[in-house]
């Protein structure tokens, strides 16, 4: 049983207030990474009009982190063309949430990871 | 206002615990192996409480051998049968023991131990027949929990007692979650393990019982304190504190009605299962699981509002996350993952409702950012 994570306030903020949280119609793409017996699930979806992301939604099963991550990344690449939101990584993420703490760090390749792939999956639909 | 509701981790020391022991920390402080006055005092309290405790369990005196709690009482009973039964090399446990039983019996395996470790049914139970199939010559003791930390769920100790009695092989359980909460008839058992801070005594202070005629060796040497078996200067405003905590009443009554309200009011909620048997299960344990979200962001969400809760979910590591235990019952994927454990103490009597409609909001808002519904899959 464990508990006693210290996570920073802007972690929690985008924990309690999660950005672009939901389900989207007819995204122009999408993508789940993870697996249910890990315990972190990402889904996200994309609307893309002239190269951009016109709009993105998540949804996620995980930890804290996990959560916060995906409110951040969905948060710093809407409104970016797919080029800039390509090159978008876990680092970028963490870096912008502050700080996670050290065993927590895996949780944020998820949304940067589901992110690359929606934008694969895009493309070979294209 | 907080909602503590995390007795299996630990408890808070009652206030008429926390003045014994401050007595022993700032005017009875003398060392008991000190001749003088100081010490010859301090000696007495020992020996009242070990007294004391050895009434309340209905053992001899000599039988009580306090210990810092109950990973080293756990440890002294493995290891010292161990060492003083060097011709056997067998050990029976199960899956769902505490770590400090566990890791034991993995560092024993190192040094050529052939341990069993026997499976729980999907109520968390053992069968008593499984033990009895895996007992030979070779076995030196049989170690099963009474109570289970995380699902609170209560093993047939009695039971398994009569059987290794009957083979002649030693019987240890770990009493840490039972013990004062439930009944123990100790006339089948060996061996078994207190702690003190698991019954608003404070932390750093045990004792293993150890049932007169065992064969066992300490595993810490020394001065020779606790008739041999546990050496060090004794911890004695722990050990007046433990021997204090006896007189604390559980308030057994009103708490399970407590939880059985809550237990009620938590399976309104869509995709909800109770974990482990309600039959045989402590009464102030709750193990639950919400289908499709993680027990992290839900203990901290509740954290938020005032209740104190902790969660088998392990997402600590990649690796170590799912709970063992819940693993071991059979849990689903999607559940294991969301489980919260509660364990109840008096301030959660006439908060029953706050408790359900928190963990209720909660849910419900950590089931909206999950891709998984609980609806979808009830639907089909
Ligand atoms: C079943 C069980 N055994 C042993 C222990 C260890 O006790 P202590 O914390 O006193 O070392 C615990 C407490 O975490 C427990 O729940
Ligand atoms: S997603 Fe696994 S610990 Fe955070």
């Amino acid at each position: 049983m464990r508990s006693n994570i210290d996570y920073n306030k802007k972690v929690l903020e985008h924990f309690e207030n999660p950005r672009n949280m939901g389900e989207m119609k007819n995204p122009d793409a999408e993508a789940t990474v993870g697996n249910p017996r890990c315990g972190d699930v990402l889904k996200i979806m994309l609307k893309i009009r002239d190269d951009k992301i016109k709009d993105i939604k998540f949804q996620t099963m995980g930890c804290v982190a996990a959560i916060a991550t995906s409110s951040m990344a969905t948060k710093i690449v809407k409104g970016k063309t797919i080029n800039e939101a390509k090159k978008i990584t876990n680092v970028d993420v963490a870096k912008a949430l502050g700080e996670l703490p050290p065993i927590k760090i895996h949780c944020s390749n998820l949304a940067a990871d589901a992110l690359r792939k929606a934008i694969e999956n895009w493309k070979k639909f294209d | 206002m907080k909602i503590y509701l995390d007795n299996a981790a630990t408890t808070k020391v009652y206030p008429e615990v926390a003045k014994k022991v401050q007595e022993l920390f700032v005017d009875k402080y003398g060392n008991a192996s000190s001749l003088h006055s100081i010490g010859t005092e301090v000696r007495k309290k020992i020996d009242e409480a070990r007294g004391k405790i050895a009434r309340f369990i209905g053992a001899e005196i000599s039988e009580i051998i306090f210990t810092s709690g109950g990973t080293e009482s756990n440890n002294l009973a493995l290891r010292g049968l161990a060492k003083a039964n060097p011709d056997k090399k067998h050990i029976i446990t199960s899956v769902i023991e505490h770590p400090s039983i566990l890791e034991t019996c993995k560092d024993l395996e190192k040094s050529g131990y052939k341990i069993d470790y026997i499976g729980v049914n999907s109520e968390g139970i053992i069968d008593v027949g499984e033990i009895e199939k895996l007992i030979s010559e070779n076995t030196l003791v049989v170690s099963i929990m009474h109570v289970n930390n995380e699902i609170g769920t209560i093993q047939p100790v009695e039971k398994i007692g009569k059987v290794c009695k009957k083979a002649e092989v030693y019987f240890h359980t770990d009493a840490v979650q039972g013990f004062k909460k439930i009944d123990l008839d100790i006339k089948d058992i060996n061996l078994f393990s207190v702690s003190g801070h698991k019954i608003h005594a404070p932390k750093g202070i045990g004792f293993l019982y150890i049932k007169k005629g065992t064969n066992i060796s300490a595993i810490i040497t020394g001065g020779g304190q606790e008739n041999k078996l546990r050496s060090g200067t004794e911890n004695v405003p722990g050990i007046v504190g433990l021997a204090t905590a006896l007189d604390v009443d559980n308030k057994n009554n009103e708490i399970k009605k407590s939880r059985d309200k809550i237990i009620e009011g938590l399976l309104k909620i869509h995709g909800t299962k109770i974990n482990g048997s309600m039959n045989n299960r402590i009464y102030h344990n709750i193990n639950v699981s919400f289908y499709g979200i993680e027990g992290e962001s839900l203990m901290l969400m509740l954290d938020k509002d005032g209740i104190c809760v902790s969660t088998g979910s392990a997402c600590a590591s990649a690796k170590l996350k799912e709970s063992y235990v819940l693993k071991a019952i059979g849990v689903e994927d999607l559940y294991i993952h969301g489980s919260l454990r509660l364990t109840l103490g008096d301030d959660v009597v006439g908060n029953e409702d706050y408790v359900i409609n928190k963990i209720k909001k909660n849910v419900e808002k950590l089931r909206e950012i999950s891709p998984f519904k609980f609806e979808k899959i009830a639907r089909k």
